[in-house]
This record gives structure tokens, C-alpha cells and sequence, in this order.
């Protein structure tokens, strides 16, 4: 039977989380609601007595300081008879959606000594008072209590349980009937079975089997499918592509062959750097850290998940990168991690929303909620970030997961024997995530919510953390050879991968599972999340699953490495897949795609005939790009592991907005790693080539700014583009491409991993959102000694201004052009050869302790970056634009102050230093152009001698934190 | 097993997330120290008896699921009451860090009895809680505390001292009676200030706690627990403006608190 119990909070007990939904109803427009109180509901399954049920209230579910609890048999629950004006909502998962309370609080049952429970699931009870029409009661309820793809509005008295099929054995192999099929035919089998492969991919398949004489199994098509999507093969970036390129009235075409081997793979061959251990092709890239250890990086994106289920689909994209990082090499232990956002503005009305989509800052509350809820529980600080606000990913947000790990050297190679034993660890099986890799390579249309509903998931980060623990102990006792993660298509890529070169055999039942009654093939894709594949040497295998039934992981030896060379699956006993391991690792046909790229059309810029740049100063540092993301931060633990030395927030209140982060990865020394973003979709608007260029040169830039060393970073790319099946997006990712190769050769950083995620388009009827060819470049430096960084807050009044590198008429793309209302034709162009002499120069100013800060000039141009050191000071600057660098011939101060000319820093100086700082950049850009005042004021001289902004740093600093504090 | 060094034993289970840099802290001052998975505990693989102080560090245990700290404070009452009855009586030292001081909490040993009636009755239970924030979110921030009591753990401290927090359950409460007892037994050991050392507001107090209570001991002062993280401010880099500020050491204003436990087991208990 079932128990319902209820808990409440005492009388006078402030509930914050029912104050939230409160402001959030107010959000919404409804006012007529005057108090929200929340209570916890937990339906107890199994045979309990009354006294059994008692005693896990008292002793278990209930704070006696702040709770109370009643509890009944569920059958006999009725509804209370409502007082007028007050409303009941129950808000419950749906059945085969993982409650994420539901496991510790069995164990916290066995823990009393009480058994007979079977299951457990939770609910939350809401009671609104006020006026309240039924209209207006579903509106709260879809938009603020319940996401319809995990959640829906429970029966009391009938809470839904577990899904279960019939506990049946029986194996109905199903086949499908490929070989009589059409064309026609083949796209609907591909269609129907949510395969996404296209007519040329299924009619290989075809004469594939045709040539077997034989039909596939579905579990074959699956398989075929997932190893063949876009999101695990990348066959846009791995394929040929007819490249068109159109500017300034003249058309050049070319044939590339393998866009990533041409140029981002190229780019770090030609660089040969010796420091780069392992590049591209393991689940990260891992560069020399010291003399014992490697550290690694890996940045992944949750795009689609995160627009239906943002919760969710962030918490599952973070703990999918971190078992990128738990899977390279033997695998490496996280040390931190990075996200980067994307969103539609917050502000978007709500009839401006197209059907299907969630409201921008609904998804963006619900996304950081999900980073904080892994991030914070695995333990791992997420140390650095960007968020960006642009229309076009209304329908599309972009969710950016990145971890950094380390490990020690001799742990970076992996090899699977012929003869180890299959063993999965960690989460069991279920029914979620089916198809999450195929779906992420289409399009999201109006109906994905209802559609995909099984691709979204919500994650377990304990269990993460289980598995880390065990994980590390077993690898530094060498009990296993290889190791790879559960990602995108489950144990299918996973078994898959591993046994490429060797072949592999499994028992499906097998599997641990979360409840019966699933298919075989279900186990197979399911991508059920906290789940590591191991290949272990049979002597090793009882050693292995003590280590992991000491930290309480589940592991099942599933099958073998079988030296066969062919993927074969058994259920029951009977053969559900056999395939060869050569045809579906590289059987999938070349495809060749149409790109162009022509140069935009751009309306020309009218700039105001009497600027006001105090209020241009102050609508740059309230532009949602630029503003402060404390409200974020704050809310991930950015501190644990003890490793942190420069923080996210800096400055004398703790509010500064770093450039990169710096952590020490070992408590016992002093060596450190550096880690940016560079990320900018406008300029991309006007040249994805020199956006790409742009980016790298900032994330550099950052780490340089900070103290890192120019000469060992490596950088990852990350490109999520629309679909490339229409030329106009594949052309504007080819160009950014090609920026990426001319950046990272000439600034000699190589790319060590990257990531693409492409059909990044809502599709609502006809009409099409894409978003922003959307570039990030994440990079990680070496740091030597870690007492030697420095920070972007102003230190001390007297202290000189200088400005490191040349201001251009570039403010094409600018914060400051888009707040009046233009794009603007002229993108920064990073003259590259000069901004490697600049930031050599500065990396070894700042080692000789010659800079008291440093902050890299980048959205909002010098004008912005001046304002942020000031503030974050807690001191006023004043500063002449006379002494600007500036290569060009229309010299004015909006250039001056607002162009976001690449390769730039604003840096402080004290008096004492002022000769070797100078010496030390000699062949440098360098202009003295001001000084760290003692009273807060933020003065800038135009180029008339006449002071063109006067403002107050409190008054900067409240514009620019302000507009994100939620 | 080293019979002249301080043993330290750094609790860990399912979700537990600071016990390496707890166990680096106390090393660093000449500790042996095991972390420990309380599994080997309840297997008797190995014995809490044969360690001067137990440390319940940061993290996450199970989730805090239902409420934080609950299920291992169970795990502690119920299954390993006597072995910890034992070593308090022993007059052996424990230190809780935010989920550890929110296990300490909820396991009844902080505040511990605060009369004779209930010392008498040998019954620790829950009297005092650390509930939400009544910002009704997570929060990694940098706290200046004041520092009060007479315990072990705080000798030496300076008056004010400035740790991070990073909790979403921190809110210290307990009844009015009972937080008349608590002060007037100095059982108060960290009290939320400014940076003046005065009475705070949010963000100040970062969590509304009553009486602004950040850390507490028991009436030996030998039982510490506290929502903010000495360990993150080990070192003087980890402060957040340590490019603006120097102390002229190396280590940050944390690090004392290690050092008092492993002195006070050298003087004390070997």
C-alpha cells in the first residue's frame, strides 16, 4: 500500500522557495495572489505500518525545529474542502522521470532499521490564496510549477508509480524490412524510427545488407543510426563541402575536403607544440601540466535538451562533460569547470514567444539551476563563464558545459585488450534519454516538447560522484585498460567505440535496470545518464567491483572484448545484433554539402550629431552582454577543492568582473592553470572569420592579462551553427573555420579538442529561426607560479593608466553601436603578428611584477574596461584620449572610447615601476593616458581638451550590476 | 599507524566534496590523516578510537536530500553512537564544516546538552536546525565573522576573521530559550559581522541566521562546528582580494584552526 505524508513548515517558519514562486506569479502578471505555501509530499510504497510510518516522519523526514508532519493511507485521501479563494496544485514527476530524492531516501529508511518499503516518490504541494480564475491557476501552473516534459499536475489520492511492462523474458526480435524498401520507403523508415539519416546514408545501409543477404535487425538500425548522427560522427565537419565565397563584387569557389582535418587539425600539426599529449581523439585534449601530470579540457554542448527541460538539460550537459573528463585517458579527475550561455533577451514579451517555447528567462533560471545543482554537488567549482543575449536563440538557447580535469602522465593512453571483460558502473538503465544523439541533429520544431519528450532527462550528481571516487581509486590501482563514458547513444557508442578495433559481445539482460520491461534495443540506446563502460583484464574483474561496491556503485559485467571484429548482441540468449565493426565505423557514405558565404549588406551607421558618452558609457555597462553576471556566480560554488586563486569576482567589494580564472590544481605548489572564453556573435554577423579570429585572440587575451604565459596555451573550438544542409549557414561556419586556422597558427596556440552542434534551428510552420553562427573558443594556459597573477580591480591612487596595443576605427559589431540601434560595417580585425609581440611583452611585465592590474579591453571597448577597473577599485581614473594609440586617419572619441579593437589591454602601473613597465614594452603600443584617482570619480578627456565623461564609479558600478539582479 | 602523530580521521560518504582539501589542511600541520568512507566504519575495517579528531567536511552527503545532512546524521546516531560517545568522552575533538556542521546539528551533537537535566539523560536529539537561506538560493560568498568562546579550535584567532561561505542551507536557528543558554555558555564560537566587526545585514549575514550565528560549539568547546569554510582560506592567495591586501604569511586566516586541532592533540592526547 501507499503512504502519503506530508510535511509542513511550522507556523511563523519563513519559506524562501514559496516566496519565490510568489515573485514569479507577480512576474507573470497576476496579482491577485497573496501568499504561496509550499509542502513536501512523499508517496512511501510497501508494506509499513502505521508505527513504521510514524517513526520515519519523526526521525527522518521532518525537521523538528522548522517542520511538522501528518501522514494517511493514499486510497483514503480526500480532498479538503477548499476555502473559498485558496487553490491546491500537486506537482509530481512523471512516471519514468528519476526522482532524484527517491533513492537516499530509501537508504535513510533502511538506515532507521525499517523494511518493506519498495518505492518512494515525491511531490510538492502548493496552496495559492487570492482570487484566482481556473485560466489563471493552469497559466501558474504551466509556466512557474511544472515543466509538462518531466512533471504534471498529480492525483492526490493516486500517485503514479514506476513505469512497468509485463516482467516477460520473451525476445521478439523484430526486423525491418529494408531490403524490398523504396527510396520512399527508406526516408520513412528513417523518419519513423527517428533515425535521421538521409536518403544516400539509408541506401548504403541498404546495399549493405542487400550484399548479406539479409534484412537488419532494429537494434542494427540503431545502432547504425546513432554511430552515424551528426552529433557522434560529425559528418558536416568530417565531410566535403563546395565552398562559394562571394566579396566585394568577386566570387572564388573551392572544394574542401574535410573541413576540420583542413583547418583546425591543421592548424595544431603545423604548430607541433611539444606540450600537447593527447589531441583530438579522446573525450578531451590534455597538454603537459608538470612533470607528473597532464591536465585535460573538454567544453560539450546540451542545446536541445536544455530548450525543452532547461533544468534538466544543463544538469545532464554537466554531468555529461564531466564524464568526458572521468573517460579520457584511464580518466582524469575534474578540477573545474566553465559554462558559457546563450539566450533570447529576458525582457521578450510573453505573446512574442513563439508555440512550444519557454520564456528566456525561464529557461535561463532554469539552466543556472541546473549547472549549480551538479556542479555544486559533484564538487567541482565552476570558476569562469560568459552569458549572451541575442533574439535569435528564442527558440534555440545555446548551453555550453565545460570541465577541466588532471591526471597523472602515465594515465593518458587507453588500449583495449582482446579478452577484458565488459563492465558498465554507475547509474542504472531506464527508459530516458531515447534518441537523444539523433535528435540533437535535427531541427526543433513546435511539436519536440511532445515529440522528443523522452530525450530529456535530469541527472543524479551523487551518483556522479560515486562513480568519481571509485573510478579514481581503481585507476591508480591499475585494475582496468580502458575506459569511456555513457554519452549520446549509450552503452551503443560507448561498447561501440571501444571495441572498434576489436569487436565486442554483450549480454543485454545483463544490464542493471531501473525497472523491467524494457526492450532490448531500449537498453542498448537508452541513454540513461551517470554510467561509465570499463574494459577490464579478467584477473582484475573481482578486485574492480569491490573497489566500487565499497563506494556503493553498482557495476554488471556485461560482456567481453570479443577479437572478432563484429558487434554482437545476445538477449536471452538470442542474437539481436551482429555487425561488422568496419562498415559501421566507416561504411557511412561522404557526403558532399553546398556552402556559400557572401559579405552582408549592412546599414550604414548614423551616428548621433551630439553624443552624450556619459549615457553611452552607462547603456554599454547596462547591456545585458556586458553586465554583471553576479547573480549567477554566486550561485555556483566556485571556491571548493580549495584550488582557487583568481576568482570569477574580484576587487575590493568582491564584485569585479575577472578576465580568466585562475585555479592551483595541486595544494602543494604553486603552479596554476588559467582559464577564458572568447566569445562574440556580432562580429560574426558582419565575418565569421574574423569573429573566429576575434575570439581567439580574446581568449588568449584574458589569460595573458591575468599573468598566464602566451607560449602554453592550447585552445578548444566549439561551433554551434544552423542547419548545414542550407548553404548560407554552412558558408558562414566554413569562414569562421578558416578564421580559426589563421588565429591559431599565427598565435602558435593549438587546438587540442573541439566540439560542433549543428540544426540549431527552431522551425515553427515554414518559417525558420537559426541562431547566430555562434563560435566559442575556450582556452586553458599553464601558469607558472600562481603568487605572480594579477587582477583587474585598480589598486592604489597615483598608480599610471596605460593602454597596451592600437585602437582602430572597429566599431562594427560594438555593445556601443548595438545600444543606437546598428550593426556596423567594421569588424576588428586582429593584425595577429603585432598582438603575439604585445602580449609576450605584457606576459613578461606582468612575471617581472611590474603591473599592479590588468583587464583586457574587449565588449564595450576602452571606455568600459576603464569603468570596470575603477569600480571594482573602489577608486576613480582620469584618463586623456589624446594619448590613445590609434592607427587610422578619423580619430574620434567614440572610436576612442567604444571601438572593441582587438589585442588591447588597459593596465595600472605604479609611478615606481613606471621605467621598466616602459622598457619592458618596448616595440609595443603603449599610451600613458591617465592616472588612479583617490576620490571616485570616473573623468575622461576627449580629444578638444574638454572632459566627455564625468561620472561617479557607484553610479557606473549600480548601471552595470543592476539589470541581472534577480 | 604512527603513535607520536596526531591521527585525524576526514569522514566521507556519498556526496562529500571538501575532504581532500580538510585532510590537506590538517596534513599540512603534521597530521597523518585518513579519509575515511564510512562503509569502513560500519565494516570495523577501521576504528574511529584509533584517531585524536574527527573532521565532517563539506559537501553534499546524499544529495541533501529530504534535508541537508540528515541522512548521515542517522547514520551516525543510529549505527556509530557509541564509538562517537566514546571518543567525545575521551575527551577526543571533532570539527564539522558546513555539511558537517549541519550533520553535526542534526545528529543532536551540536549544540550538545545545554542543561544538567538533559546531560543527565544521555539523550543528544535535535534541538537546534540549519534550514534555507532566507534568500532562497545557494551562495558562495566571502563572510567576515567575528570570533567568540573558548574553544580549542579558535585560540589564537583574530578578533575578526574572514572565511567564504557556500551553502543553501545555512540558517542557524534554535529556540529563544535555548539560544539564551547557548551565549550564555560561550557556546557561541563565530557570529556573522561586518567588516568593522559590527551587527550585519544581507549579504553580511549571509543566510539570516538568528543572532547572526555562524558557528557553534559544544560546552567542552572541543566540538566545533561552522558554515564557513576555514580550509578555503588556508592559504593567503585563496582570499579574494589577496592581489589588494597582504598579511605578510602565506597562509590565510583559516589555517589557525588546523593548526589549534593539531597542537591541542600534542599537548593534550599523545
Amino acid at each position: 500500500m501507499t503512504w502519503r505524508i506530508e510535511i509542513k513548515n511550522k507556523a511563523g517558519v519563513f519559506d524562501a522557495h514559496a516566496e519565490g514562486v510568489s515573485r514569479s506569479i507577480h512576474d507573470l502578471g497576476i496579482a491577485s495572489v497573496e501568499s504561496v505555501s509550499v509542502d513536501r509530499v512523499y508517496n512511501l510504497e510497501g508494506n509499513l505500518s502505521p508505527e513504521c510510518v510514524e517513526h520515519i516522519c519523526k526521525n527522518l523526514l521532518t525537521d523538528p525545529v522548522t517542520q511538522t508532519y501528518s501522514y494517511i493511507p493514499a486510497e483514503s485521501f480526500k480532498h479538503a474542502k477548499t476555502k473559498k479563494d485558496t487553490h491546491t496544485v500537486e506537482i509530481a514527476f512523471n512516471p519514468g522521470v528519476m526522482d532524484p530524492v527517491e533513492e537516499s531516501t530509501i537508504k535513510g529508511i533502511k538506515d532507521l532499521d525499517v523494511g518493506g518499503i519498495q518505492s518512494v516518490s515525491t511531490a510538492r504541494k502548493y496552496t495559492l490564496r487570492g482570487k484566482l480564475s481556473n485560466n489563471k491557476l493552469e497559466t501558474i501552473v504551466d509556466k512557474i510549477l511544472a515543466n509538462k516534459i518531466i512533471q504534471h499536475a498529480a492525483d492526490p489520492a493516486h500517485p503514479k508509480s514506476v513505469p512497468s511492462g509485463s516482467a516477460t523474458k520473451s525476445v521478439d526480435l523484430i526486423m525491418v524490412d529494408l531490403l524490398s524498401a523504396s527510396s520512399k520507403k527508406l526516408m520513412e523508415i528513417s523518419q519513423q524510427g527517428q533515425l535521421f539519416l538521409s536518403l544516400p546514408e539509408m541506401q548504403v545501409i541498404q546495399d549493405f545488407y542487400k550484399s548479406i543477404d539479409r534484412n537488419p535487425t532494429d537494434c542494427e538500425l540503431e545502432t547504425i543510426a546513432q554511430t552515424w548522427s551528426e552529433h557522434c560522427y560529425h559528418k558536416t565537419f568530417r565531410g566535403n563541402i563546395e565552398f562559394t565565397h562571394t566579396e566585394g563584387g568577386k566570387t572564388k569557389s573551392k572544394k574542401i575536403k574535410n573541413l576540420l582535418k583542413s583547418t583546425i587539425v591543421k592548424a595544431t600539426e603545423e604548430i607541433n607544440k611539444s606540450w600537447c599529449v593527447s589531441v583530438f581523439h579522446d573525450n578531451a585534449g590534455v597538454i603537459k601540466f608538470d612533470k607528473d601530470s597532464c591536465v585535460c579540457f573538454k567544453v560539450e554542448t546540451h542545446n536541445h535538451p536544455s530548450a525543452l527541460e532547461p533544468f534538466g538539460g544543463a544538469n545532464t550537459g554537466i554531468g555529461g562533460v564531466l564524464r568526458d573528463i572521468l573517460g579520457t585517458g584511464l580518466g582524469a579527475k575534474p578540477i573545474c569547470n566553465t559554462d558559457v550561455f546563450c539566450f533570447a533577451s529576458p525582457e521578450t514579451p510573453f505573446d512574442a514567444l513563439p508555440p512550444g517555447t519557454l520564456h528566456p528567462k525561464r529557461v535561463m533560471k532554469g539552466v543556472v539551476d541546473g549547472v549549480r545543482d551538479y556542479g555544486n554537488k559533484m564538487g567541482i567549482p565552476t570558476v569562469n563563464g560568459a552569458i549572451l543575449f541575442d533574439p535569435h536563440y528564442i527558440g534555440n538557447p545555446l548551453v555550453y558545459c565545460g570541465s577541466v580535469g588532471i591526471m597523472p602522465k602515465d594515465k593518458v593512453n587507453k588500449r583495449v585488450h582482446v579478452g577484458d571483460m565488459i563492465v558498465v558502473a554507475g547509474g542504472k538503465t531506464g527508459r530516458d534519454g531515447i534518441h537523444g544523439a539523433t535528435f540533437s541533429s535535427g531541427e526543433l520544431t513546435t511539436e519536440s516538447e511532445t515529440v522528443s519528450s523522452g530525450a530529456v532527462q535530469i541527472g543524479d550528481p551523487i551518483q556522479e560522484k560515486k562513480v568519481l571516487d571509485a573510478l579514481l581509486k581503481a585507476r591508480d590501482l591499475n585494475l582496468y585498460t580502458a575506459v569511456t563514458d555513457c554519452g549520446a547513444g549509450g552503452l551503443s557508442s560507448a561498447v561501440g567505440e571501444m571495441g572498434e578495433a576489436t569487436g565486442a559481445r554483450v549480454d543485454l539482460e545483463r544490464v542493471p535496470l531501473k525497472y523491467s520491461g524494457l526492450k532490448y534495443m531500449e537498453i542498448w540506446i537508452s541513454e540513461s545518464q551517470e554510467r561509465m563502460v570499463f574494459s577490464v583484464p579478467p584477473e582484475n574483474v573481482d578486485e574492480f567491483l569491490k573497489v566500487f561496491a565499497d563506494e556503493n556503485v553498482e557495476t554488471a559485467v556485461i560482456g567481453e572484448f570479443s577479437g572478432s571484429k563484429r558487434l554482437e548482441l545476445y538477449y536471452h540468449g538470442i542474437q539481436v545484433c551482429d555487425l561488422d565493426m568496419h562498415f559501421l565505423h566507416d561504411g557511412n557514405p561522404r557526403i558532399t554539402k553546398q556552402a556559400v558565404w557572401k559579405a552582408p549588406k549592412i546599414k550604414k551607421t548614423r551616428f548621433p550629431k551630439r553624443p552624450d558618452f556619459n549615457q553611452s558609457l552607462i547603456d554599454c555597462l547596462s547591456h545585458y552582454n556586458v553586465c554583471s553576471k553576479e547573480w549567477v556566480i554566486r550561485q555556483y560554488d566556485h571556491e571548493v577543492q580549495g584550488g582557487s586563486v583568481i576568482k570569477p569576482l574580484v576587487g575590493v567589494d568582491c564584485d569585479g568582473p575577472s578576465d580568466a580564472s585562475v585555479i592551483r590544481p595541486k595544494l602543494d605548489s604553486n603552479k596554476g592553470i588559467a582559464v577564458s572564453n572568447g566569445i562574440n556573435i556580432r562580429y560574426g554577423m558582419i565575418d565569421p572569420y574574423w569573429m573566429a579570429v576575434a575570439c581567439i585572440d580574446e581568449a588568449i587575451r584574458q589569460i595573458v592579462s591575468v599573468g598566464g604565459n602566451v607560449d602554453k596555451i592550447a585552445i578548444l573550438d566549439n561551433f554551434c551553427w544552423g542547419n548545414p544542409d542550407k548553404p548560407d549557414r554552412l558558408g558562414s561556419m566554413v569562414r569562421a573555420a578558416q578564421g580559426c586556422y589563421k588565429a591559431a597558427v599565427g598565435f602558435q596556440t593549438p587546438f587540442i579538442s573541439g566540439k560542433d552542434s549543428l540544426y540549431n534551428e527552431y522551425t515553427e510552420g515554414k518559417k525558420s529561426i537559426a541562431i547566430p553562427g555562434t563560435l566559442l573558443i575556450s582556452a586553458i594556459g599553464i601558469v607558472e607560479d600562481i603568487r605572480k597573477t594579477v587582477t583587474m580591480d585598480v589598486k592604489s591612487p597615483g598608480n599610471l593608466i596605460y593602454v597596451v596595443g592600437k585602437t582602430r576605427d572597429e566599431l562594427g559589431g560594438s555593445i556601443y553601436l548595438d545600444t543606437l540601434g546598428y550593426l556596423g560595417e567594421h569588424v576588428p580585425k586582429s593584425n595577429i603578428k603585432s598582438a603575439l609581440k604585445t602580449f609576450t611583452a605584457l606576459s613578461g611585465a606582468i612575471k617581472k611584477g611590474l603591473v599592479a592590474s590588468s583587464h583586457d579591453c574587449s565588449e564595450g571597448g576602452l571606455a568600459v574596461a576603464l569603468a570596470e577597473m575603477a569600480f571594482a577599485g573602489g577608486l576613480g581614473i582620469s584618463a586623456h584620449l589624446k594619448k590613445v594609440p590609434y592607427q587610422g586617419t578619423d580619430k574620434r572619441d567614440d572610436i576612442l572610447l567604444f571601438s572593441e579593437s582587438t589585442s588591447r589591454f588597459a593596465v595600472e602601473v605604479s609611478p615606481k615601476h613606471q621605467k621598466k613597465f616602459e622598457a619592458a614594452m618596448k616595440g609595443v603600443p603603449v599610451g600613458l593616458i591617465g592616472i588612479v584617482e583617490e576620490y571616485p570619480d570616473f573623468l575622461v578627456t576627449g580629444l578638444d581638451g574638454e572632459l566627455c565623461i564625468h561620472k561617479d564609479i557607484y553610479e557606473l558600478k549600480e548601471a552595470w550590476k543592476a539589470p541581472l539582479r534577480w | 599507524m604512527s603513535k607520536s602523530k596526531p591521527r585525524v580521521l576526514v569522514l566521507r560518504t556519498a556526496g562529500t566534496n571538501c575532504d581532500e582539501e580538510t585532510a590537506f589542511a590538517f596534513a599540512h600541520f603534521g597530521a597523518e590523516v585518513d579519509r575515511v568512507h564510512i562503509e569502513q566504519l560500519y565494516k570495523k575495517n577501521i576504528h574511529l578510537k584509533d584517531y585524536h579528531i574527527l573532521a565532517l567536511p563539506g559537501g553534499f552527503t546524499y544529495g541533501d536530500d529530504i534535508e541537508s545532512g540528515r541522512i548521515l546524521a542517522n547514520e551516525l546516531r543510529l549505527h556509530l553512537g557509541e564509538d562517537l560517545c566514546q571518543f567525545i568522552g575521551d575527551g577526543k575533538l571533532i570539527i564539522g564544516i558546513c555539511n558537517g556542521f549541519q550533520v553535526l546539528i542534526k545528529a543532536g551533537l551540536l549544540p550538545g546538552p545545554l542543561d544538567h537535566q538533559s546531560e543527565a539523560a544521555h539523550d543528544s536529539h535535535q534541538i537546534a536546525t540549519l534550514t534555507n537561506n532566507d534568500s532562497g538560493k545557494f551562495e558562495d560568498r566571502w563572510s567576515y565573522l567575528k570570533v567568540e568562546g573558548h574553544s580549542v579550535w579558535t585560540r589564537g584567532l583574530d578578533e575578526v576573521v574572514y572565511f567564504p561561505v557556500a551553502h543553501a542551507e545555512g540558517k542557524f536557528m534554535l529556540a529563544a530559550d535555548d539560544l539564551k543558554k547557548l551565549e550564555g555558555h560561550q557556546q557561541v564560537a563565530f557570529r556573522y559581522c561586518t567588516f568593522e566587526g559590527n551587527s550585519p545585514a544581507y549579504p553580511d549575514n549571509p543566510n539570516g541566521s538568528v543572532a547572526d550565528i555562524a558557528g557553534i560549539t559544544d560546552r567542552t568547546g572541543r566540538i566545533l562546528g561552522l558554515m564557513p569554510h576555514p580550509e578555503r582560506h588556508f592559504f593567503h592567495t585563496q582570499h579574494p582580494f589577496w592581489t589588494r591586501v597582504s598579511n605578510g604569511s602565506t597562509y590565510g586566516s583559516g589555517a589557525k584552526i588546523f593548526e589549534n586541532g593539531v597542537e591541542y592533540v600534542l599537548e593534550h592526547l599523545l
